[in-house]
C-alpha cells in the first residue's frame, strides 16, 4: 500500500515572460528518495520551492503531505523538513545552540530537546564539538548537521537543495548514509544534485530540461530506456537538448 | 508562543556574543557625547577680523582694543590702505573689516556723529552674521561709553538710554551643550538601536537563514516580534549609557521624570524599529540597507531639529520634519530635560509617534512575506 506524499499537476513558475518551471507533473511515494535532476538553470530549485511554500505557483495544482500549495503553506511548513544550497544554520551560534534554536521553533517540548540533541550529537560523533560555534566545522560536518537539524522535528518529507555540494566523494558517502537512515525511518527524501552518482542512489530520479520534466523514473529502468550504461550518459543525452544557458 | 521564546533566545545569544557590537554599545555614545558637543558649537569664536584704520587717533586706536579684547575677534590685518585690506577678504584672511575713517575722533568731538564702515565676507553665511552682530553690539557699547564719558551727568545734553536686560528662561546662560546633548542622545539611539535592527534581518536574508526560517511554521509577528524585542532592550541600554554619560561629563540632571523619558523611549523605538523593519524588507544585502540609511540618516540629522529649529523651516518642510519620529523625540527630550515638562505637555507627541509607529509596523508585517 503506497501512500502519495508529493503531488503535482502542471505546475507552473513564470517570471514575468521567463518560465522558469514549465507544466511539471509527477509523484512521490512515502519512503521514497526522489532524485531531482537538472542542469543549473533547468528550474529545480524554483520547483523545490513552490513545493516548501516558499515561492507561490504561477498555475497548476500540487499538495505536498496533503496539504495544498496555495491555500495551505503554513501546513505545510509543519510537514516537511529543508535544507537550502546556502548553508543555512547560524555560524556564530554553538552545535546545540543551532539544534536547540530549530527544535524550539518547531514546537518540541524541552525534554524532547534534550532526548534528540544528545541523539543527534552522539549520531554524528559530535560530543566535542557540541559547545563550539558551527563556524569551527569543516563543511562537510555543517552539512550533516544541517541535514540533522532539518529532520530534527521528524517532517514526512525533507527538501535538500544539493545538500552535498562543495565536499570530497567520502564525506558525500557518509552523508547518503544519513539520508538512507531517515528514508528506513519513513521520511520521504527530495533532493536534487548535480552529482550523477548520486542520482544512482535515488529510487527514482527526474531529470528536468528546460522547465519540464524529460524523463522520470529508476536509474536502472532510464540507462535501459537510453540504450547506456551510466547515469551520467543518459543526463548528457537530455540536457544537450536544453536551449537555456546555464546561470 | 513558545517559538517567539525560542527566537528571543536565539537573537539574545547572538548580540551578547558579537563583541564589535556591545562595545560600539558603550564606545559610541562615549565619544559622540564628548566630542559632538565641542567641536560641533553654535558660539563664534575666531572672527578674524581686519582694521582700516586712516585715523590714527587715540580713540581709533582704543576702539581697536575694545574689539580685540572682547575674546571673539582675531587680528588679521591692521592697516590704513582700503586695497590692502580688500585683498585680507579675498585672500580669506579676513571675515570681516572694520573701517575707521580719516578724522574720526575730530569729527567726533566737534560734530557729535562719525560713520564708521563695516564690510564682511559673506561666503560663511553664519559666521559673518554672527561677527557682525558681536562687532555691532560692541560698537554700540562704546558709543555708550564714549557718552558716559563726554556728557556730564545732570546736564541738559544727556540723552535719555533705554537698557535692555534679557534673561534666558531653562538655560540661563545660553551654554551650548545642555541644548545639544539631548538631541545627540537621540541621533545617538536611532543609529545604534533601530539602524542596527535593519542590518540584523538584512544579514539574515544575504546568508540565506532567513529562508531556514521561512520554511518553518513560524507566524510573521512572532518572528518580527523576535527581531524587535533584542532591540528595543539594546536602545534601553544605549539611552541609558548616554544619560550616564550627560550626567557625569556635562552634569546634565533630568529636570523632568527619568520614568517619562524612559516611556518615550519605548513610544520611540517601537516607532523606529518599524522603521528599521522596513527598510529590510525593502533590501537584499546589507550594502544596498547601508545606503539607503546613509540617506536617511541625513535627512533625519538635517531636518529633526537637531541643528536647526523646526519652526524656522518652510512649512512644506516642517510638515515633512513631522514625519520623522526623530523630531518628536528631539522635541521631548528638551522639553524632559531642560524644560521638565509633564506628562501632559508630551502626550500630542506620543499620539504622533504611536500613529507613525503603527503605520511603520504595520507597512512592514505586510511587506515581509515568507512566500514569494
Amino acid at each position: 500500500m503506497t501512500e502519495t506524499v508529493i503531488s503535482t499537476k502542471k505546475l507552473t513558475k513564470r517570471f514575468g515572460d521567463f518560465v522558469a518551471v514549465d507544466e511539471i507533473t509527477f509523484d512521490v511515494q512515502k519512503g521514497e528518495i526522489f532524485g531531482f535532476l537538472g542542469a543549473n538553470g533547468a528550474g529545480k530549485t524554483t520547483a523545490m520551492r513552490m513545493l516548501c511554500g516558499l515561492s507561490i505557483p504561477s498555475s497548476g495544482e500540487a499538495t505536498v503531505a496533503g496539504f495544498d500549495v496555495f491555500r495551505e503553506p503554513e501546513e505545510i511548513k509543519k510537514n516537511i523538513g529543508y535544507m537550502s544550497q546556502r548553508f543555512s544554520l547560524y555560524d556564530d551560534l554553538s552545535v546545540m545552540e543551532n539544534i536547540e534554536f530549530y527544535a524550539g521553533i518547531y514546537g518540541l517540548s524541552d525534554k524532547e530537546i534534550a532526548e534528540k540533541s544528545k541523539e543527534l550529537i552522539d549520531k554524528l560523533g559530535l560530543q566535542k564539538e557540541a559547545k563550539k560555534l558551527v563556524a569551527s566545522l569543516p563543511l562537510g560536518w555543517k552539512q550533516k548537521l544541517s541535514f540533522s537539524v532539518a529532520i530534527v522535528h521528524q517532517p514526512k518529507i525533507v527538501f535538500l537543495d544539493e545538500p552535498t555540494g562543495g565536499v570530497d566523494p567520502s564525506m558525500r558517502r557518509q552523508f547518503w548514509d544519513l539520508i538512507y537512515d531517515a528514508a528506513e525511518k519513513g521520511i520521504t527524501i527530495f533532493v536534487t544534485t548535480h552529482y550523477l552518482d548520486e542520482a544512482e542512489y535515488c529510487n527514482r530520479v527526474s531529470i528536468m530540461v528546460d522547465g519540464r520534466i524529460d524523463a522520470l523514473d529508476s536509474p536502472s529502468n532510464l540507462r535501459k530506456k537510453f540504450g547506456v550504461d551510466t547515469m551520467d550518459e543518459v543526463f548528457y543525452k537530455l540536457a544537450r537538448k536544453a536551449k537555456r544557458s546555464a546561470d | 508562543m513558545r517559538p517567539l521564546l525560542f527566537l528571543l533566545r536565539k537573537e539574545f545569544r547572538q548580540v551578547f556574543r558579537d563583541r564589535g557590537f556591545i562595545g560600539r554599545l558603550f564606545i559610541a555614545p562615549a565619544i559622540q557625547l564628548i566630542l559632538l558637543p565641542l567641536a560641533a558649537n553654535y558660539t563664534i569664536k575666531n572672527i578674524n577680523i581686519g582694521i582700516v584704520d586712516h585715523d590714527h587717533s587715540q580713540v581709533s586706536r582704543k576702539l581697536s582694543e575694545k574689539i580685540l579684547s572682547s575674546g571673539y575677534f582675531k587680528l588679521a590685518g591692521y592697516t590704513d590702505f582700503n586695497s590692502k585690506a580688500g585683498k585680507l577678504i579675498d585672500a580669506d584672511k579676513a571675515d570681516i573689516l572694520l573701517e575707521i575713517p580719516e578724522k574720526f575722533e575730530k569729527d567726533l568731538i566737534r560734530e557729535g556723529s562719525k560713520k564708521l564702515g563695516i564690510e564682511v565676507n559673506a561666503i560663511n553665511g553664519v559666521k559673518a552674521s554672527v561677527g557682525f552682530a558681536y562687532l555691532s553690539n560692541i560698537l554700540s557699547d562704546y558709543n555708550n561709553d564714549i557718552r558716559a564719558e563726554w556728557v556730564q551727568p545732570g546736564s541738559a545734553g544727556e540723552v535719555p538710554t533705554i537698557d535692555i536686560i534679557t534673561s534666558y528662561w531653562y538655560n540661563p546662560t545660553l551654554t551650548y551643550f545642555i541644548f545639544m546633548v539631548p538631541g545627540i542622545m537621540v541621533s545617538l539611539v536611532t543609529m545604534i538601536a533601530g539602524l542596527s535592527a535593519a542590518f540584523n534581518i538584512v544579514k539574515e536574508k544575504e546568508l540565506g537563514t532567513i529562508e531556514q526560517i521561512n520554511v518553518t511554521p513560524i507566524k510573521k509577528y512572532q518572528f518580527i516580534l523576535g527581531k524587535l524585542i533584542p532591540f528595543l532592550f539594546i536602545g534601553l541600554v544605549v539611552f541609558s549609557v548616554s544619560l550616564l554619560i550627560a550626567r557625569v561629563i556635562y552634569t546634565i540632571i533630568p529636570l523632568g521624570n527619568i520614568a517619562l523619558l524612559y516611556l518615550f523611549l519605548e513610544v520611540f523605538l517601537f516607532a523606529l524599529l518599524g522603521f528599521g523593519l522596513l527598510i529590510s524588507t525593502f533590501t537584499e544585502t546589507q550594502q544596498q540597507a547601508n545606503s539607503l540609511i546613509f540617506l536617511f540618516m541625513m535627512v533625519f540629522n538635517m531636518m529633526s531639529g537637531l541643528y536647526t529649529p523646526i519652526d524656522s523651516m518652510p512649512s512644506w518642510a516642517q510638515l515633512v520634519a513631522h514625519l520623522f519620529p526623530i523630531s518628536y523625540f528631539i522635541e521631548v527630550m528638551r522639553m524632559i530635560v531642560i524644560k521638565g515638562s509633564g506628562f501632559h505637555d508630551i502626550l500630542h507627541h506620543i499620539y504622533a509617534v504611536l500613529m507613525i509607529g503603527a503605520v511603520l509596523n504595520t507597512w512592514a508585517i505586510i511587506n515581509y512575506r515568507k512566500t514569494s
